[in-house]
């Protein structure tokens, strides 16, 4: 049995810059992280593979340089790591980078093992949309089931599956069949950190890269022409520039009085 | 009245024997230990040899030390006399301190005589003192009433045999007593004085049964010591000559290839010398009542790891030569011969242990070495340290916080940046004083302060990346040695010479780690370029300040004990205030920590008391309006402590902020 997960290079910090004129996201020299959500869908699996000894797989689709982030894949302890990389991958909304992620999968089901889960994050910090993870599930026909907290039961031998989902203000405890696709949430796990061996280990491994030569899919459903999502205008909300009150340093309880008054004034402090 | 050399001589060597088994089963075992370089600049080590182990330096430091001064010295002038005893045992009456010309004679026997009086006195002092106020409640071991007892048993023999000879030499000779004994207490005074006390018809029975008890005593001390902690009789000597000559405030680099291991997860990855370390511990507690760790109740018992160190090598030694894999777990749970998780992560680096240690022991690398172990191979440390960790390589500073913010605190200041052709200075200013919201004030200080006296200086702004102490002295050493090179290489390319930092773990870090990176920089922590300064009339104070009232200035561990800077930070609070600040009980070089080093600023401190607490009350003790500090983590460790102890009159001021009152309100 083979566990998939499918992580996405982001980058780091909320102070991602938005490029005027073209809409995207200006990424010089800002640094790159696992998208946040991923690493705790890395995690369960790993504590899958510890637990029952099935193979992890991690995928990623992104530029040549998201090679660094399959490699800590491989650092806390993947099988395999492979990264999907082509010029005609770029540009893809969500429902040609499904697509790609989806025949990734299949070929994995294919040549390496059966394939019983996929596990992505809830959500990347960049995009936010949640909509990469449902995708998969359905090009591939899987149960999807979302917002995972807890995997409460798993039977790969009868091919069975029992999750907690967070909700707002509730769980759902359900039951799905394998194949199946969880995104989950942070309450999940707490991620590992990687041994220093590992780590050493994954810089000298090579990962795999498949592009559309690999994988072969028509041109038309992935990147740029197979996406049907055009953004019109990115756009981070102004800023109105606060306001500093007293001088806190030399009278903290004075200036705790103003600002109390201020808030009461405004009514946002209900008493 | 002989002694019988057929029965002595094979007593003797089996004796021998078995000292020699002893101290090759026990110091062989050195030699599973990792390769170290100690025997560079053979002049200075034998000078500190000299000063250490024969000067007894760190010994006398304390009151009790003067009596193992005394045990000490009587030993080597006694080792005479035994050597006399022994070769008189094998061939009795050839060789004898007798026969030699009276001129040296003399002088030999009344040093022979004074000393064992000394010792016999010292050993009971120091037995006393065991009974009725021992160093430490553990340390009255049945080892040491029996070394004690036997050392005594040694003096007493002593002093009978030689009164016995005196005894039987007058009444051989016929010589009058009276005149005798008073001439012979000029040689050996209490040998004399009991040579008239013994009954004359049964000196020969007592000469025997002095002689015996002597030499009975002496082969079971012979015996006894290698399996004892006084096999330190042995090892000290060479283990001040062996010690790091460089302050041991840095750690050892590690070499990140695949296959090496990291850290000391078994004993025999410790290196020689630290296996020779554990052999030297004397057991004096000295370290444990210094530690701040120990004193506040935590697990944590720098003794105990330096004798947990030993017993373990000793149980996996056998197994360990064999190629075989350690039984008793170096680290763990199981009691004597293991450390405990919980005390590795105690240690606040401090290194008062070590100042304290009379025979140059070097605890604190052996514990770093075991939290290298843990996070680096076993991915085992507590859990607020993920957060650090990931903050630490993800954006280079301990909260997290995005780089871009690096240059908030100067916001409003005109700060130009560090350019080689133009900046003589670079100003380092480190994460605390980028981000940490009361630190920021300490960075003002130190930019107004140095326009203000002209001095050419800049600083990376958003490049500026963390220096890496706390992850290295928390043993993620692969972490810092990315952040070390990264640091380096960058210094490097902007041409950095010389550096100021306003915290005490950037100064340690940039002077010391570094080097091991072949960058030599010039680094100048901010107290000494204010004191240097002041000094050479460049910071000119028309008046001083007011406002500070009583002050008492705190030491921290990274500035003073680990780099020798004691003066400088209450030079600069002298010349602002005009007087001189309070000093705590424990200060300068016995200063107690604030419990935030070795990273335990990002720790919880459930378990005792609490450091900070601990040296807030010593500090309130003075009666301070303000507690002067040279260091952020002193500063948040004083604050916070202030806050929970109720103190909310007095002040905590970084000397850069007592400086800037002087000169600018």
């Amino acid at each position: 049995m083979l566990i998939v997960v499918c992580i996405k290079q982001v980058p780091d910090t909320t102070q991602v810059q938005i490029d005027p004129v073209t809409n995207t996201l200006v990424r010089d020299g800002i640094p790159f992280i696992v998208n946040p959500y991923d690493t705790h869908a890395l995690e369960e699996a790993l504590r899958l593979k510890d637990r029952f000894g099935c193979k992890v797989a991690a995928i990623s689709m992104g530029p040549p340089n998201a090679e660094a982030t399959l490699k800590k894949a491989l650092a806390l302890g993947v099988d395999y790591a492979i990264l999907l990389s082509d010029r005609v991958f770029g540009g893809a909304d969500t429902l040609a980078t499904s697509n790609v992620l989806a025949a990734a999968i299949s070929k994995l089901h294919a040549e390496v093992d059966e394939v019983g889960l996929v596990l992505c994050g809830k959500q990347t910090i960049d995009g936010d949309t949640a909509q990469v993870g449902p995708g998969i599930a359905s090009r591939l026909d899987y149960r999807q089931l979302t917002l995972v907290d807890k995997i409460v039961n798993l039977d790969f031998a009868a091919k069975k599956i029992r999750v907690s989902r967070k909700l707002e203000g509730r769980h759902e405890i359900v039951d799905a069949p394998l194949p199946a696709m969880l995104t989950v949430v942070r309450e999940l796990n707490r991620p590992r950190y990687p041994k220093v061996q590992m780590r050493l280990a994954a810089a000298e491994a090579v990962v795999d890269v498949w592009n559309n030569k690999t994988l072969q899919l028509d041109e038309q459903k992935i990147g740029l022409k197979g996406s049907p999502t055009w953004v019109s205008k990115i756009f981070s909300p102004e800023r109105i520039k606060g306001e500093i009150l007293g001088n806190g340093y030399a009278d903290p309880a004075g200036t705790a009085a103003l600002l109390i008054d201020k808030l009461m004034a405004k009514d946002m402090l209900p008493l | 009245m002989t002694p019988n050399p057929l029965v002595f001589t094979p007593l003797l060597l089996a004796s021998l024997a078995i000292f020699a088994l002893g101290c090759w089963k026990r110091l062989s075992l050195i030699s599973l230990g990792q390769p170290e370089e100690r025997f560079d600049n053979i002049g200075t080590r034998i000078g500190d040899m000299l000063r250490y182990a024969f000067g007894q330096k760190r010994v006398i430091a304390k009151p009790f030390g003067f009596n193992h001064f005394i045990i000490f010295w009587s030993f080597l002038i006694l080792v005479i006399a035994n050597t006399e005893f022994i070769l008189n045992g094998l061939f009795p009456h050839t060789i004898k301190l007798v026969k030699l010309p009276f001129e040296l004679y003399v002088p030999l026997a009344f040093m022979i005589d004074i000393a064992s009086l000394l010792a016999l006195i010292a050993v009971t002092v120091a037995a006393l003192r065991r009974i009725f106020a021992p160093p430490y409640p553990e340390a009255r071991t049945l080892d040491a009433f029996f070394i004690l007892g036997m050392i005594a048993t040694l003096m007493l023999a002593s002093f009978t045999l030689n009164a016995s000879d005196l005894a039987a030499y007058m009444f051989k000779s016929g010589a009058d007593p009276v005149s005798f004994l008073a001439t012979a207490r000029k040689i050996m005074p209490v040998s004399a004085l009991l040579a008239g006390l013994l009954p004359p018809l049964q000196l020969e029975t007592i000469h025997a049964a002095a002689w015996w008890t002597h030499a009975v005593a002496l082969l079971a001390f012979i015996c006894y010591l290698p399996i004892s902690k006084h096999m330190h009789i042995l090892t000290a000597i060479p283990n001040c000559f062996l010690h790091r000559l460089e302050k041991p405030n840095t750690q050892p680099r590690e070499e990140f290839t695949v296959g090496n291991t990291f850290g000391v997860g078994s004993v025999d990855r410790y290196s020689w010398k630290d296996l020779l370390d554990s052999f030297t511990c004397t057991e004096c507690g000295r370290c444990q009542n210094v530690c701040p760790a120990s004193i506040t109740g935590k697990p944590l018992n720098p003794r105990a790891v330096i004798h947990d160190i030993k017993v373990n090598l000793l149980e996996n030694g056998a197994a360990l030569k064999k190629g075989a894999t350690s039984q008793t777990p170096l680290i763990g749970e199981a009691g004597e011969g293991s450390v405990s998780e919980e005390s590795i992560w105690a240690c606040t680096t401090c290194g008062a242990c070590m100042e304290a240690c009379p025979v140059l022991i070097e605890h604190m690398p052996k514990i770093i070495q075991l939290r290298r172990h843990l996070v680096e191979t076993e991915v085992k440390f507590p859990e607020e340290l993920l957060n650090l960790f990931e903050n630490m390589e993800g954006r280079s500073n301990p909260w997290g916080i995005a780089p871009s913010e690096r240059t908030k605190w100067c916001n409003q200041l005109d700060i130009k940046p560090f350019d080689r052709d133009t900046t003589e200075y670079l100003f380092y200013v480190g994460c605390a004083g980028s981000f940490d919201s009361r630190n920021k004030h300490v960075s003002v200080a130190m930019a107004q302060l140095l326009d203000k006296a002209g001095v050419s200086w800049g600083i990376l702004g958003k490049d500026e990346k963390c220096c890496g102490d706390s992850v290295r002295r928390l043993g993620n050493e692969y972490v810092f040695d990315k952040m070390a090179r990264e640091n380096v290489a960058m210094f490097i390319e902007r041409g950095v010479k010389k550096v100021i930092t306003q915290c005490p773990h950037c100064f340690t870090t940039l002077k010391n780690d570094y080097r091991q990176y072949g960058l030599e920089l010039e680094v100048i922590h901010h107290s000494e370029l204010l004191r240097n300064l002041v000094q050479d009339g460049r910071l000119v104070l028309d008046k001083t300040t007011e406002e500070m009232g009583a002050t008492v200035f705190h030491d921290s561990c990274y500035l003073g004990r680990h780099n020798d800077v004691y003066d400088a930070p209450r030079a600069v609070i002298e010349a602002a205030t005009g007087v001189p600040p309070a000093e705590m009980e424990r200060n300068r070089n016995t200063a107690f920590c604030c419990g935030a080093g070795g990273g335990r600023m990002w720790m919880e401190e459930h378990v005792g008391e609490r450091i900070n607490l601990t040296r807030v009350n010593e500090a309130l003790e003075q009666k301070p309006d303000t507690i002067c500090v040279a260091c952020p983590y002193c500063m948040t460790m004083f604050e916070d402590g202030l806050k929970d102890v109720k103190a909310n009159n007095v002040k905590v001021r970084d000397v850069a902020e007592v400086m800037a009152e002087a000169m600018f309100r």
